[in-house]
């Protein structure tokens, strides 16, 4: 199998600094070579040899999953970006402002070319500090910006006070208690810290799995998107989680952003991890349980109006 | 053909390091043209080869050869248009926005789109413009007539660009890719995003067909030399559906060709006989006779070297092929 093409999809309200993220992305001596895609050709000062305009045609796949949406313009690109193989390393992709990131992610799931070429490395959210509190509260698309990331850059800390700061952190935690948040100052972030993060990879999830949640920390609800986490001391049995995570998703797909879990099936040496996108389920054994590790099941789900009592129980009586 | 000469063919071809992504293959008489995925043109005749820089800061996306000249656009905007001896000029430019399709018109026309940007050029230079409802993925001149077909998310659109006529669309829903006439017009077929083909009988009911069951997308796609038979990649085998009759492949099944556990990625049907050349993602090209279904091998597998184009020459006699690597060939047949 030829090595898949990372690609970071770089997301943020508008004015919060996408483009700043981007340069000092591009122009840091790291000896890769970028394949960069903006929404707007010719848009301002992008240093780069590669930059290709994409014009963010989102439409429905024809599968019968409603919230299916894929990027046609990405589909496009990539099929040109792979007769120029070889000559970049790794692919950014800038959405607009406005951009709901899920069809984005959805592309490299749902086109078998896509994602027999590129895979998802990670989202990452660029935040404004002063200003995120108020879109959240009048931008829907900022929310969803948050609820997708992996990463979070929270950047203009120096125009908030201290206090302010920690306010705008809870709220975006009550959203999205998994994300890794990154203060900065004109986007000035380790870049390790936002490429190559292999956020979607399923063996990536077991390492996150000792921050992968502390249920109950997070009691800052925001009003109408949350996450809500799940875990059972023990195994669970697939012939009931399998049917209750797959109907879980059909059916909530369209309020469920994220969703990540850990569970251990009777008898079985490895564990059972996934991860989705909306209706997007992708799932594997990957590693096994250790010697004198507690083999427990954690689900997470970051949406929209998620009944969090209907999925506790749901989940609880998928146990073994 | 006189397959029962050998079972392999591999002595009669001469290979070819072509040095980048081979885009397409086409004919200008006698030399061989192949387009590339690092902008340039690789011109071939008699073993001789000669590097055209058609697109010195690009890639070529799209291509199309009328016989005696390689039309080609590129991730740089640019339509570029280069000869048989080797000179190359541009045609049109759109400042930056990738051609993603071109079409050329057998009375010297040519058509390319951008986005949602579609310009017809005619034979003495007039340029007309349309836009379309989205994205243009497929363009392809009717086989009469200055009528060009584009596709587009949730359908295909008809157009006369000479004429002042409304454009007539055709709406199914989807992304339709690719789009091919039938040789006789009778019929218009999409590739589409959900593994499958859509198709119109534009004659006389515009009735729909819908040819699905594919594992991967159709993106070559290949008429029979009587317009009988549309052969098309997308599934382990070439999937090749009768068009004999009014009805089209309506209620008939397809014959499958070159069977094997990798997926078709090119097809080729020899412009005067039922033999079908079929290049394969692992490398690998076979000669399929229809007829009774025997098969000659062209070119053994290769790993990284999935084919990308083949292209026979007018007479039939010379097929050329090129590959993902940059490897390529031309296959001369005995006899």
């Amino acid at each position: 199998m030829p090595e898949k093409i990372p690609v970071t999809v770089l997301t943020g309200y508008l004015g919060a600094g996408k483009t700043t993220l981007l340069n000092r992305i591009l122009t840091e001596p790291h000896g890769k070579r970028y394949a960069v895609i903006v929404n707007e050709f010719g848009e301002i000062g992008i240093d780069n040899d590669l930059v290709v305009g994409a014009d963010e045609e989102v439409f429905e796949m024809n599968n019968g999953c409603i919230c299916c949406t894929v990027r046609g313009d990405l589909i496009r690109i990539m099929d040109g970006l792979m007769k120029r193989k070889g000559k970049f390393d790794a692919i950014i992709v800038e959405t607009t402002g406005l951009a709901d990131p899920a069809p984005v992610a959805q592309t490299f799931f749902v086109d078998q070319d896509v994602s027999d070429a590129a895979k998802l490395d990670a989202v990452v959210t660029v935040a404004d500090a002063k200003w995120l509190t108020d879109r959240l509260k009048d931008a829907p698309e900022a929310k969803n910006q948050i609820a997708f990331a992996d990463v979070i850059i929270l950047n203009k800390i120096d125009l908030v006070s201290a206090d302010e700061l920690e306010a705008v952190e809870e709220r975006i935690r009550a959203i999205n208690p998994y994300a890794r948040i990154h203060r900065a100052k004109n986007c000035q972030v380790p870049i390790a810290e936002v490429l190559n993060r292999n956020a979607f990879d399923l063996d990536r999830i077991i390492e996150l799995a000792p921050d992968f949640l502390e249920e109950g920390h997070h009691h800052h609800h925001d009003e109408d998107m949350q996450s809500v986490s799940v875990r059972h001391p023990g195994a669970v049995d697939p012939d009931k989680f399998m049917p209750w995570i797959s109907d879980l998703t059909q059916r909530e797909g369209p309020n469920i952003l994220r969703c990540k879990g850990i569970v251990a099936f009777p008898g079985e040496p490895k564990r059972f991890v996934f991860q989705g996108v909306h209706m997007i389920l992708d799932g594997d054994l990957q590693g096994t349980w250790k010697d004198g590790e507690t083999r427990q099941s954690r689900v997470v789900f970051i949406g929209r109006n998620l009944d969090e009592d209907a999925i506790r129980a749901g989940f609880l009586s998928t146990a073994a | 053909m006189q397959t029962e000469l050998a079972p392999s063919l591999t002595d009669n071809v001469a290979p070819l390091d072509a040095g980048a992504h081979v885009t397409a293959a086409a004919w200008l008489g006698d030399t061989v043209a192949f387009a590339l995925g690092d902008g340039a043109v690789v011109l071939a005749k008699d073993g001789a080869t000669h590097r055209v820089a058609a697109h010195p800061d690009g890639a070529i996306l799209a291509a199309a050869g009328d016989g005696e000249r390689l039309v080609t656009g590129g991730d740089d905007g640019r339509v570029a248009v280069t000869g048989r001896d080797g000179s190359t000029r541009e045609l049109a430019a759109t400042g930056g926005a990738w051609i993603d399709a071109l079409a050329l018109h057998q009375g010297g026309g040519i058509a390319w789109s951008a986005g949602k940007n579609v310009t017809a050029r005619d034979d003495k230079g007039r340029e007309k413009t349309y836009q379309a409802p989205s994205s243009v993925r497929g363009l392809a001149f009717a086989p009469k007539g200055y009528r060009l077909a584009m596709s587009h998310y949730n359908g295909a659109t008809l157009w006369f660009p000479n004429l002042d006529a409304k454009p007539e669309p055709l709406e199914w829903k989807g992304s339709h890719l690719d789009v091919t006439w039938s040789p006789d017009a009778r019929f218009l077929v999409t590739s589409m995003q959900e593994n499958s083909l859509h198709g119109w009988r534009l004659q006389p009911d515009k009735g729909h067909m819908r040819m699905s069951g594919y594992p991967a997308k159709t993106r070559s796609w290949s008429w029979s030399h009587d317009g009988h038979w549309l052969a098309t990649s997308g599934a382990d085998a070439a999937i090749v559906w009768p068009f004999e009759s009014k009805e089209g492949p309506m209620g008939k099944a397809p014959r499958e060709c070159g069977a094997r556990p990798a997926k078709v990625t090119r097809v080729a049907f020899h412009p005067k006989a039922y033999a079908l050349a079929i290049g394969y993602e692992d490398g690998m090209i076979l000669l399929v006779r229809l007829t009774d279904a025997s098969e000659l091998l062209v070119r053994r597998t290769a790993p990284g070297s999935g084919v990308t184009a083949l292209a026979w020459d007018g007479a039939g006699q010379r097929l050329a092929f090129g590959a993902a690597d940059g490897q390529a060939g031309v296959l001369r047949l005995p006899g």
